[in-house]
C-alpha cells in the first residue's frame, strides 16, 4: 500500500503546477466554508445571546392567548394565583432551569411635565431579572448598573429619552389604566437609559414590580409573563418538551389549555435570520462540493489520458486492475488531503487572527458588537471528511477507466 | 516440457466489414532456455503472435499453452496474474516508469505485482542491476540515462521475478546498431545465467546472426524455421 502512495505522490509531484493549482482551488473552497461557518456562527451566537440574555430569556410562559394580543399588553390575560403556584412548582422540579423572572407588562402614559407620550413597560423583580437576563445591565447607556432597579425608579428606552429630552435623575409621571377602567398616576425618577435592541420588547422601559402593582392597583399575585433562562441553551428542545408536557396538560374547565409556552425562536424575528444563515452555509457547502468534484475529476481525467502508455505497461507486466484503480484514486485522495490540510490551517490561523484583532461590527441599531469567530471540531472534521470523500468520488470514474484499459490498446497509444 | 506450445493458432481481427487474418494457423513449440526470434517484415504478424503468447490478446482459434497452462480463455484479472507470475516483457520504447528510479523500476514487479518482502527485494534488484551492468545507476531516473541503458534496466525488470519466459517485441528498433547488438548479447548472456527463455521479434536481418532459433513470419504464416546452433525446436513447416 505504501508504494501506491509513493507512486501517486510522485506522479502528483511530476505535474507540480497542476497539482498545486487544483489543491489551491480546494484550499480556497475549504477556507471559504470554514470561515463562513466560524463568522456566521459567531454572529448567530452573539445575536442569540443578546436576544435571550438581555431580554427574552430562552423560554417564556404566558396565559393562553397572551402573545397573540401582546400589542395591546392586555392586563386581563395575566397569570394569577394557582396558575403561578403551578408554574413555580414545575420550574423548581426542572433541573435545566437556571433562573426565571416573573414580569408584569403594561402600557402607560409617560409625562415629563411638558409633553406626554406612550410607553411600554416591563415590571420586574430586579434580583430575578438579573439572573434571567444577565446581559440586561449591558444595555444601560447611562445610569447605575448595580441592582438594576429599585422602587420609585424607571429605566427608559433610548429613543424616548431622546424624543422627550429626559436625562438620568429627572422626575417623570406614569399614568396607567387599571383593569377596572380607573386611572392611576405615580411619579418616578429616571435611573437609567436602556439601549434598544431588535425584537419584541426591545424598546420597552422598566420599573420595579411593586410599583407596577400599586400603579395598576393589583393586590394579588399576578404576572403577564414568566421568562426562563436555561443552564445550557443546547438543552432547549429537551427542557421545553418536558415543561410543555407538565404545563401543557393543564386544562381549563372548558377543556382549553391554560398556558402557552414559546421558545425564544418563536418570539424573536432574528430566528428567521439565523435560519437564513444556516441555509447559506448549506449552499456554500454545496458549492465547495462542486468545486472539489469538478477540479479533481478534471485533473484525474487528464492524468489518466496522459499516462495511457504507462497504464498499458504496468498492466502488461501484471499489475492487477484493482491496483491500477487504487493508484489513481489515491492520487485524487492525496490532492484532496493536500488542499484540505492547507485550507484548514489557513482557516484556523485566520480565525485566531480575527480573535486577536477584535473585529467589531454593527447590526441594525446595535454598534460595536465584538466578533469572536470560533469553529467546532465537529464542523472542521465534517468539512474535511466531506472534501476528502468527494475527492475520492471524483477520482473513481477516471481511475475505473484506467483500470479497465486493454493493455495492447494502451501500449499502442501515442 | 515446452514453455510454449501452439497448435493451429489463428488470430483474425475484425473491424466493421474488414477482416484481417493476422495469424493464419501456426504450429510451433519452444523449449525452456531457448533463444528464439520471430523475423518478418512489418505487418507480418510478429506483434500479434507475441501478444498472444504474452497472454495480452486471446487467439481467435487454436490451442496455446504457455508455462504449462492453457491460456486461451483467461479472465482479465487472471491473465494479469498469469503475466505477472510467468512472463517478463521488454518493450520497443523501453517503457520504464518515469517517476521511479532505475532501482525502483526493477523493483516494481516484486512490489506491485508479486509481493516480496523488502530485504529480499533489495537483494534481488541489486543482483539484476549488477547482471545488466547498471548497479551504479540505481538512483537515476529514466530521463537521466541513455536508450541502451534504459533497455538494460528493462531487461533487468523483465527478469527480476524469475519469469520462465521473456517476450521482447522489437526490443532494438529504437537503438543504434551497436547498442542493439549489445542488448541482444546481454539477453543471450542472461539466458545463460538465469536459464530463461527469450522470445523476441525483429525485422532487422542483421541482428539475427546471434540468434539460435529463428521463425520467419510472412503474412501470418510461419514459413520456416532455422536452427543455427541448438536443436530445441519442433515445427511442422520444415
Ligand atoms: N487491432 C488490430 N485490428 C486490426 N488489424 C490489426 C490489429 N493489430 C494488427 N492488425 C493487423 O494484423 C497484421 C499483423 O500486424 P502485427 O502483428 O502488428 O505485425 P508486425 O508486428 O509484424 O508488424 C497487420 O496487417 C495489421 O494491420
Ligand atoms: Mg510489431
Amino acid at each position: 500500500m505504501s508504494n501506491i502512495f509513493k507512486l501517486a505522490a510522485r506522479n502528483l509531484f511530476r505535474y507540480k503546477r497542476r497539482t498545486l493549482l487544483t489543491s489551491m482551488l480546494i484550499t480556497l473552497g475549504v477556507v471559504a466554508v470554514l470561515l463562513f461557518i466560524a463568522v456566521s456562527g459567531s454572529f448567530k451566537a452573539l445575536m442569540v445571546g443578546q436576544i435571550t440574555d438581555s431580554m427574552l430569556g430562552h423560554i417564556q410562559i404566558h396565559k393562553k392567548g397572551y402573545l397573540a394580543s401582546i400589542d395591546s399588553l392586555p392586563l386581563n390575560r395575566n397569570l394569577t394565583g394557582k396558575q403561578l403556584d403551578k408554574i413555580v412548582q414545575v420550574l423548581a422540579e426542572e433541573d435545566g432551569v437556571e433562573a426565571y423572572s416573573m414580569r408584569i407588562r403594561l402600557g402607560a402614559m409617560f409625562s415629563n411635565f411638558i409633553e406626554t407620550t406612550n410607553i411600554r413597560l416591563n415590571a420586574v423583580t430586579p434580583t430575578d431579572e438579573i439572573k434571567t437576563a444577565p446581559l440586561l445591565s449591558d444595555r444601560l447607556l447611562a445610569g447605575d448598573k448595580e441592582g438594576l432597579i429599585k422602587q420609585g425608579e424607571i429605566l427608559i428606552p433610548e429613543l424616548l429619552a431622546k424624543g422627550m429630552k429626559v436625562k438620568v435623575g429627572d422626575a417623570i409621571v406614569l399614568v396607567a389604566n387599571n383593569k377596572d377602567g380607573s386611572v392611576n398616576g405615580q411619579t418616578f425618577v429616571v435611573r437609567g437609559i436602556l439601549e434598544g435592541i431588535s425584537g419584541p420588547g426591545g424598546r420597552d422601559g422598566m420599573i420595579h414590580i411593586d410599583d407596577a402593582k400599586s400603579l395598576l392597583r393589583i393586590g394579588t399575585a399576578e404576572v403577564s409573563e414568566v421568562a426562563i433562562r436555561l443552564k445550557d441553551i443546547d438543552q432547549l428542545p429537551a427542557v421545553f418538551a418536558r415543561l410543555q408536557k407538565k404545563l401543557g396538560s393543564i386544562k381549563t374547565q372548558q377543556g382549553g389549555a391554560v398556558f402557552e409556552m414559546h421558545t425564544w425562536e418563536k418570539i424573536s424575528p432574528f430566528f428567521n435570520i439565523a435560519k437564513m444563515i444556516d441555509l447559506m452555509t448549506f449552499f456554500i457547502k454545496i458549492m465547495l462540493v462542486a468545486i472539489v468534484l469538478v477540479s479533481i475529476m478534471n485533473v484525474m481525467v487528464m492524468a489518466v489520458y496522459e499516462r495511457i502508455n504507462e497504464i498499458g505497461t504496468i498492466s502488461a507486466i501484471g499489475t492487477l486492475p484493482n491496483k491500477i484503480l487504487a493508484l489513481f484514486i489515491v492520487e485524487g485522495l492525496l490532492m484532496g488531503i493536500l488542499g484540505t490540510t492547507i485550507g484548514t490551517v489557513i482557516s484556523l490561523v485566520s480565525i485566531a487572527i480575527m480573535n486577536v484583532t477584535q473585529i467589531r461590527f454593527d447590526f441594525g441599531r446595535q454598534t460595536g458588537l465584538l466578533l469572536s469567530p470560533t469553529i467546532g471540531v465537529a464542523d472542521v472534521v465534517l468539512v474535511v471528511a466531506m472534501v476528502i470523500a468527494i475527492a475520492v468520488i471524483a477520482s473513481l470514474q477516471p481511475a475505473w477507466k484506467a483500470s479497465r484499459m486493454d493493455p495492447i490498446t494502451a501500449l499502442k497509444h501515442v | 516440457m515446452s514453455v510454449v506450445v501452439a497448435k493451429r493458432l489463428v488470430k483474425t481481427y475484425v473491424s466493421g466489414d474488414i477482416r484481417v487474418e493476422a495469424i493464419r494457423g501456426v504450429d510451433f513449440s519452444i523449449e525452456p532456455a531457448s533463444f528464439v526470434s520471430f523475423i518478418g517484415p512489418s505487418g507480418s504478424g510478429k506483434t500479434t503472435l507475441l501478444n498472444m503468447i504474452g497472454c495480452l490478446d486471446p487467439p481467435t482459434s487454436g490451442y496455446l499453452q504457455v508455462a504449462g497452462q492453457e491460456i486461451t480463455s483467461l479472465s482479465r484479472a487472471d491473465a494479469a496474474r498469469f503475466r505477472g507470475e510467468h512472463i517478463g516483457f521488454i518493450f520497443q520504447d523501453f517503457n520504464l516508469i518515469p517517476v521511479l528510479t532505475v532501482f525502483e523500476n526493477v523493483e516494481y514487479p516484486l512490489q506491485m505485482v508479486q509481493e516480496w518482502p523488502r530485504q529480499q527485494r533489495k537483494k534481488r534488484v541489486m543482483e539484476l542491476l549488477d547482471a545488466v551492468g547498471m548497479a551504479d545507476q540505481g538512483d537515476k531516473y529514466p530521463s537521466q540515462i541513455s536508450g541502451g541503458q534504459k533497455q538494460r534496466v528493462a531487461v533487468a525488470r523483465a527478469l527480476v521475478t524469475n519469469a520462465k519466459l521473456v517476450l521482447a517485441d522489437e526490443p532494438t528498433a529504437n537503438l543504434d546498431r551497436e547498442t542493439a547488438s549489445r542488448i541482444i548479447d546481454l539477453m543471450k548472456q542472461m539466458r545463460d545465467e538465469f536459464n530463461t527463455t527469450f522470445i523476441f521479434s525483429t525485422h532487422d536481418q542483421r541482428i539475427v546472426d546471434s540468434v539460435e532459433i529463428t521463425f520467419t513470419l510472412e503474412d501470418g504464416i510461419l514459413h520456416r524455421q532455422e536452427t543455427m546452433t541448438g536443436g530445441m525446436v519442433g515445427g511442422d513447416d520444415v
